[in-house]
Formats: C-alpha cells, structure tokens, sequence
C-alpha cells in the first residue's frame, strides 16, 4: 500500500483565508472596509465635531490639527461629514447586496440545477429586468417614495441580482453534471440536500466574486443618488451630496474633492480589489503558475558513447520541479525503423521524458540536464530554441486525446493543410499532399473527411488525423504519448496496426509511452520500464516480457488478470516486491 | 442459481432525441437479470450502451420503454420518494475517482450521505459506520476528516467503494471502475470489490471494456453492441469460447502481454474483423 503512504507527504493545503491573507492587495481592501465599518459605529465616540455644526468664520480651510480633512463652503468639519456618510452608504450597499444574494442564489441555482421550464422561465425574467433601464426605474421609485433610500436600493438589489444571477446559473450547471452529484442522488439525497451539501460549497468562489463587484457598482449608484440630491435629505451628511457640494465650489476650493471623490473611489476600488483576490484565492489550489522558469542554455556535450547506426540518443535526461526531482538521469538509444516503448505507471516519468525532447515541458517542470543526439547532432535539452526548431520538423508528435488535438473550428483538410504549407510547397501541391496523407493514414473517402470538421469524425479516424499531421514534414522521429488509451480496443488494434506499417515504411525510430504492457507486446521491439523516474531495466519486449530482471517489472506482469486465475486474488505489486526482496535476502 | 433474480432488466429500450426528429437508439430492447450475490459482468465498446443500461438501473436515465423489476417490485419509474430509499439498496462506483468525489466536502461527509435516509441513525452511530467502512476499504483511520484532494486515484477509488457499500446495499453497479487506475492499483481495487463482494452477499453489475478484467471478475457475462445482446454466457465460456463475430474480434483485438502470443493473435485480429464487417 505505498499509495497511502504517498499522500501523507503532499502535507495539508493552506486554507483559503490564509490563502487570501497572502496577497497584500486583498488585505488593503480588507483593512480600508473593516476601518469604514470601525468608523460607522464608533462615531460618535470617535469623532468630536458634529457634522452639522457650521461655523461660517472657517469656512473652505485646508486640513489641519483641528479639521483632520479642512472645512466644506458652510464651515462644517469634512472628516466629521464624511464618517458620518460611511452609515448610509455602507447601509444602502448591504440592502442591495442581501437583496441581490438572496435572488440571485435563489434564481440562478435553482434555475442551473433544476433546469426545464422552471430555468426558461427564469432566463426570461432575467432577460425583461436586463432589458430595463436601472437608472430611470431607480429615479421613478425614488420619486414614488420621496425621500426614502430603502426602496431605492432593494431596487437595484433585484435589478443586479438579473445579470448575476445568470452566471450562478451558468457555473451551476457545469457542477449539476459532476459525478458526485449523481452519487448523491443515488445515495437517496434530496434536491435541496444535494444544493445546501454538495452545489453551494463549490460554487461560493464565484458568488462571492460576483456581490463584491456588485457592491463596488452599488457604492457608485448609492453616492449617485445622494449627489442628486435624492434619498436622504440634506443637510444629512452623505458622501453623494460632499461631492455636490465639491463639485459646487470646485473652481475657488478644488480640496474638498479630494476626500469625497478619494473615499468613494477608495472603497469601490477596495469591493473590486476584493473580489479579484477572493477569485485568485479560491482559484490557486488547482490552477498552474504563469510565469515560467527562464533557463540558461547549457553547452551541449558530445556523448561518448553512442552506438553506431543510432538515430536518437538520450543521455542523462534528469528533470525536476523546482527542488523534487521527477526524472532521474534517463537514457536510451533508438535505431531507425525501431520502435522503443517506455513503460510505466502513473508518476513514473515517461511523460515527462519524452516531452522534454520536444521542449514542451509545463511550466515549472524545467530540464536540468540531458542530451539528445538526433542522426550525430548533439542538443542539449534545455536548448529550447533548438528544440523548437526540432519539433514538428524532425521530430513528430501524437497525443492521447485526438479529438482534443484538433481545432473543432477548422476542417481537416485546412489542419493538415497549415502544417503542409511550413515547408513553402506551392499552393497547388498543398491540397494534393492533404489528401496524399489522408490516404497514407488508411482514411477512405480522403477528400470527403477532408472537408469534414473534427466533430463529425470519430475517435479512431481524428487519431488518423493526428497522425497525418505528424507525418506532414516527414520526420525521422515519432513520439507517441500514449496513443490509444482514450479509442476502444477493436480501434486501438488498427491503429497499433498503421503505426506498426508506418514505422516500418518509413523508416522512422517511434517512441511509444504507454501503461499498457498489452501495446508494448504487440508493436515494440525494445522496451524501457519507468519507477518514479528511473530506468529499472531495458530489454528487448521478448526478453522483458519472459525473463524480465526487475522485481517490479515481474510484479507488474503477475498484477494483471492476464495471467491470472480467474477469480483468484490478484498479487498486487508490493506486496510482491516485498515477497521478492525477502527471497533475495 | 436457482433462487429468484434479484434484479430484473426486462426488455429495456432506451432512445435519445437527437434533434430534427431523429433518434439515437442507445438501447434495443435488452433483458438479463441478476441473482444475489452474482457478478455479471457488461462488456461493449463506447456507443454499446453499457453506460446507459448502468443508468437506467440506478434511475438517472429514464427507459423508454421495458421494466425494470428489482426483487419484484417494478421500479423503472420509481418516485423520486422511493428512489431515494432505493439509494440504500442499490449503489454506484464511478470509472472516474476524481470527478465522484466532491473536492469541497471531507471524505466523511460524502461517507455519511447514503445513511442520511437512514433516520434511526445517531450521529455517533453514523461516525463508527463511516470508521468500520473505511478500515474495511483499508483506508486510515483519519481519511473521514480528510478532503479528496490528498488522495490518490487508487485511494479515491477505495473511498467511492467505502460510499458504495456503507448503507450495505444489495446491488452495486460499477461503470468501469478500474479503467482510470494503474495496473498495480487495480489489482488491488479489483481484489478489494471481490472481497467484499463476497462477505457480503452482494449482487454486482460489472461494467467495463476490458474482457480480461470482466472474465476475471464475473460469473457471467453480457456483450453489448450497438444497442444490442449478441453474446451472453458464463464468464469463462465467452471469454474461451466466444461465438458472436464481435465478440471475437473484441478479444482479438485486446492485445496480450506477450509478444510471440501476441503476434499471431494480430492475424486473428484482421480474420475476426473481416468476418464482423460481413455480418454487419
């Protein structure tokens, strides 16, 4: 059971507010709204001057020890003014966002998992409410309820709560179609059990992005409305009517604007920056880092060793991740028209190996060192403008996933052909040499799937298609990454077969990753086995597969019901390494 | 065998609408039962139905047309009431480990589900359940406070079995349930499913592509294609003595892990599909 023992190693993940609390733009938006908060309540302990008191000796002063932020044109304290408008604003923008939350969760959730009538029936309203102006049916209930911010703002609470509500919808449906929902429901959940459990949690990251960009909108329209002069009368300190009154006597006294714009855009900025960092942070665990490693191309060195008739290479391949080492000083040689399969399991390596030929490591992942050695040229693989060069050229490629290779957008015929025209053929040959490979690669009927789209083909026939395309420039080297793990076995068989005959016809050295000793056994002639990034042994496949050398390769043989009685326990593989290792000793 | 079947497929026919009126027919008409206690095992290549026939037992896909009977009572279009207390009695493993699990919930939330219908259960109660199951799975104790993200896929494998038999079902349908795992994990998992499979008397609907694996694992067997019953039998007699063409020319193209082996069953390979091409 070395799987559990591999887990305790990855350590706990950090949690999502230490993860938040990481990012320091997120703590300046926090810190600027908790002291919003801290100044709404504690004002009238905290500030000394009423923000009504005029005092018309000192009207339009600069900020001093007595006026932390200057007086306003009637001699009234600015910083007294405008801590005193935090409670209106902040109110208006909670109203709005409870409101909002509320039906928007309501609406878009249900309306994503239940889906039917009930969602088209919500699509629609959401789309009556989006077609509505906010601005005018705001003034027409303001003008309904006079002096009133509450009706006002439950207003634009359910005006915004349209747009968001529709995205709710959207990433709720992607979690509906979640397989553990369905286990749940198999395992007798209710729906509002199965939403509360199992759909709230994994869409909060998105909630709570949307409402604090709402409230950011929700601060600009609340200031709005009291800059009009509507929803709280004045002289009421507001942060709305400090900007009027800036605005007003902007020309002789240009401060005043500074603290009320500067607070208004402090705290959108601080909901908006919020939101980025809640997104970034609920997002991190599984999304990669950006930026990659810049490596210093090395100087490559010629191997000494190289069997003559080698067409590639490799020699001490070692690969890591920042400090973990993942592939452990790799080498293999490759004649031509030779097929050379590299086995292993899940995290053995074989990937990365064969990748870092092509140059096209994640980022992250970075070649520490390593040579190839493609027909007598030596490259060393952190040389990734050479590879570049190499790839697609020299060296082709196939993937595990066909469809996914392919641009749903474009026909087949134009795939191959933007491959083709890279070495400069007149037009006129582009389309002859499409078809050419299209038949190369046993596809009947070549000029029709050529006009086709990858959708309308099916797996086996879109894994043709990607091998047409690594064939397009004619390489001498194939890489194979696991080929025909995703196709059904009776495709898998044909298109081993074509792989086989085109290796063979072409002369081409193939190199095929696999986990399926099955594919070593019917289309290899040598065979590496992979274990956590080392080479446990390199063998002909007849050698390896009946007098294989290593313990774990001969665990790996004996795992596989294959061989096995049916109906008997399968020997697993530690379990067999450890009986192995007792005999040795 | 002689005892009543415990589940009974009678018939199903399954359609999609495929839009302009056209129907995909994902199910023709397929009957096979399932007695307590035995494996039988589903084997068909995608676009079999397979998956479907899966899904139809477990009520996520609705028949369009047949019955299905599980220990006589008719159950193809259960309430959602009863579906809910039928949760209990026949349960699901998934091929995928990573997308059955819920990532945000601990391990011991997803485990307590199936006892939630389950009213005479304490918390307490619950919590040792949730402790037996896991040990049983051979899973840490901790795993229940634990999130999916720090497992395996062998590992999580083992957990959506620990969800499977917590509320002791009688009837587990598994839709691949190896096919994402390694050889050497596999083996464990499928020794795992047999173990329990046998202590505790259930019933299992084995759904794969692979016929080593169904062969290994199942007491009878049922090959799917396009739709269609074409072969169904004792595991040993299909797999050893396949009579249908496709079914032949399935276990002709499952390459063997050995390459003298290997090489003449690539000319079996190309016969078997030459005679499937003229049956079809």
């Amino acid at each position: 059971m070395s799987a559990v023992v591999s887990v305790s190693s990855q350590g706990q993940p950090v949690g999502f507010v230490r993860r938040l609390l990481s990012r320091p733009l997120a703590v300046l938006a926090l810190v600027w709204l908790i002291l919003l908060v801290v100044l709404a309540i504690g004002a009238p302990v905290l500030v000394s001057l009423d923000p009504l008191d005029q005092d018309l000796l000192a009207i339009k002063q600069l900020p001093s020890a007595a006026h932390w932020l200057g007086t306003d044109a009637l001699g009234r304290d600015v910083f007294s003014r405008t801590v005193y408008g935090i409670t209106v604003t902040l109110t208006g923008v909670l109203e709005a966002v409870l409101i909002s939350a509320f039906l928007s969760i309501g609406l878009g959730v249900s309306a994503g998992y239940f889906g039917g009538r009930w969602d088209r029936w919500v699509q629609q309203y959401v789309s009556l409410v989006q077609s509505l102006p906010t601005m005018l049916i705001l003034l027409a209930v303001l003008s309904l309820f006079g002096q009133d911010m509450l009706p006002a703002m439950v207003t634009l609470g359910i005006m915004g709560s349209a747009g968001v509500s529709r995205v709710l919808r959207s990433v709720t449906l992607a979690v509906r179609e979640e397989l553990y929902i369905a286990a749940a429901r198999i395992s007798g959940l209710s729906d509002v059990h199965i939403i509360v459990r199992h759909v709230l949690p994994r869409i909060a990251g998105p909630v709570i992005v949307q409402l604090s960009l709402f409230s950011a909108i929700a601060v600009i329209v609340q200031t709005g409305i009291s800059f009009l002069g509507l929803g709280v009368a004045p002289p009421a300190p507001t942060w709305g009517s400090s900007i009027y009154e800036a605005a007003a006597s902007l020309n002789d006294f240009p401060w005043l604007l500074v603290p009320s714009g500067g607070v208004v855009a402090l705290t959108v900025l601080a909901f908006g920056l919020l939101g980025d960092s809640l997104r970034d942070a609920s997002t991190e665990s599984w999304s990669r880092p950006a930026v990659r490693q810049k490596v210093q191309a090395r100087q490559a060195v010629k191997p000494t060793d190289i069997p003559a008739g080698s067409l590639l290479s490799m020699r001490d391949v070692c690969i890591a991740a920042g400090e973990r080492t993942l592939v452990h000083g790799v080498s293999f040689d490759l004649k031509q028209g030779e097929t050379l399969g590299i086995v292993g399991e899940s995290g053995s390596g074989k990937t990365l190996t064969s990748l870092s030929l092509m140059g096209l490591l994640s980022p992250g992942v970075n070649v520490t060192s390593g040579t190839a050695v493609i027909a007598g040229e030596v490259i060393d693989l952190s040389d990734e403008k050479r590879l570049a060069q190499l790839r697609g050229a020299t060296v082709g490629m196939i993937f595990q996933e066909p469809m996914a290779a392919l641009d749903p957008c474009f026909t087949i015929g134009h795939q191959l052909a933007e491959v083709i025209r890279l070495q400069n053929l007149p037009e006129t040959q582009v389309q002859a040499k499409v078809i050419e490979l299209l038949e190369q690669v046993k596809i009947p009927n070549a000029r029709d799937v050529a006009a086709r789209y990858p959708h309308q083909i099916s797996g086996g026939m879109a894994q043709r298609v990607g091998i047409a395309r690594a064939l397009a420039s004619e390489p001498k080297i194939l890489l194979a990454d696991e080929p025909t793990t995703a196709l059904d076995v009776t495709v898998q068989a044909e298109i081993l077969a074509l792989l086989r005959s085109l290796g063979q016809s072409r002369q081409m050295a193939v190199v095929l990753v696999t986990h399926d000793w099955g594919v070593v056994a019917d289309i290899c002639d040598r065979a590496m086995v992979l274990r956590h990034g080392k080479v446990l042994e390199s063998a002909t496949v007849v050698d390896l597969f009946h007098r294989p050398q290593h313990p774990y390769t001969r665990a790996l043989l004996a795992a596989n019901p294959h061989s096995a009685k049916p109906g008997d326990v399968l020997p697993t593989v530690d379990e067999q390494l450890m009986k192995m290792t007792g005999d040795a000793t | 065998m002689s005892t009543k079947p415990l589940l009974q497929v009678q018939d199903v026919r399954v359609d999609f609408a495929q839009g302009k009126g056209q129907v995909f027919q994902a199910l023709k008409g397929v009957s096979l039962d399932i007695h307590p206690g035995e494996t039988v095992g589903l084997v068909g290549e995608s676009g079999s139905g397979k998956t479907t026939m899966g899904r139809v037992i477990l009520g996520l896909t609705e028949a369009t047309s047949g019955q299905i009977l599980f220990d006589g009572e008719d159950i193809t279009h259960a309430s959602r009431a009863r579906r809910r207390t039928l949760g209990r009695d026949i349960q699901v493993v998934f091929q995928d480990p990573y997308g059955s699990l819920n990532p945000a919930r601990t391990v011991g939330d997803t485990l307590a589900e199936p006892l939630l219908s389950d009213k005479s259960l304490s918390p307490q109660d619950r919590a040792q359940r949730i402790a037996e199951v896991l040990q049983r799975v051979g899973m840490p104790v901790d795993t229940a406070q634990r999130y999916p993200g720090q497992f395996s896929g062998g590992q999580r494998q083992r957990i959506a079995i620990a969800r499977a038999v917590i509320a002791k079902p009688r009837l587990i349908v598994c839709d691949e349930p190896v096919s994402a795992l390694d050889l050497s994990v596999q083996a464990q998992v499928l020794n795992l499913l047999k173990e329990l499979q046998q202590s505790m008397g259930l019933a299992m609907l084995f759904i794969s592509h692979d016929l080593t694996v169904v062969r290994h694992v199942s007491h009878r067997t049922v090959v799917l294609y396009r739709g269609d019953i074409v072969e169904q039998g004792g595991a040993g007699q299909v797999h050893d003595h396949p009579q249908h063409p496709y079914t032949r020319a399935l276990l002709a193209a499952a390459p063997v892990p050995d390459p003298l082996i290997q090489r003449e069953r690539r000319a079996r390979f190309d016969l078997a599909r030459q005679a499937l091409a003229a049956v079809a």
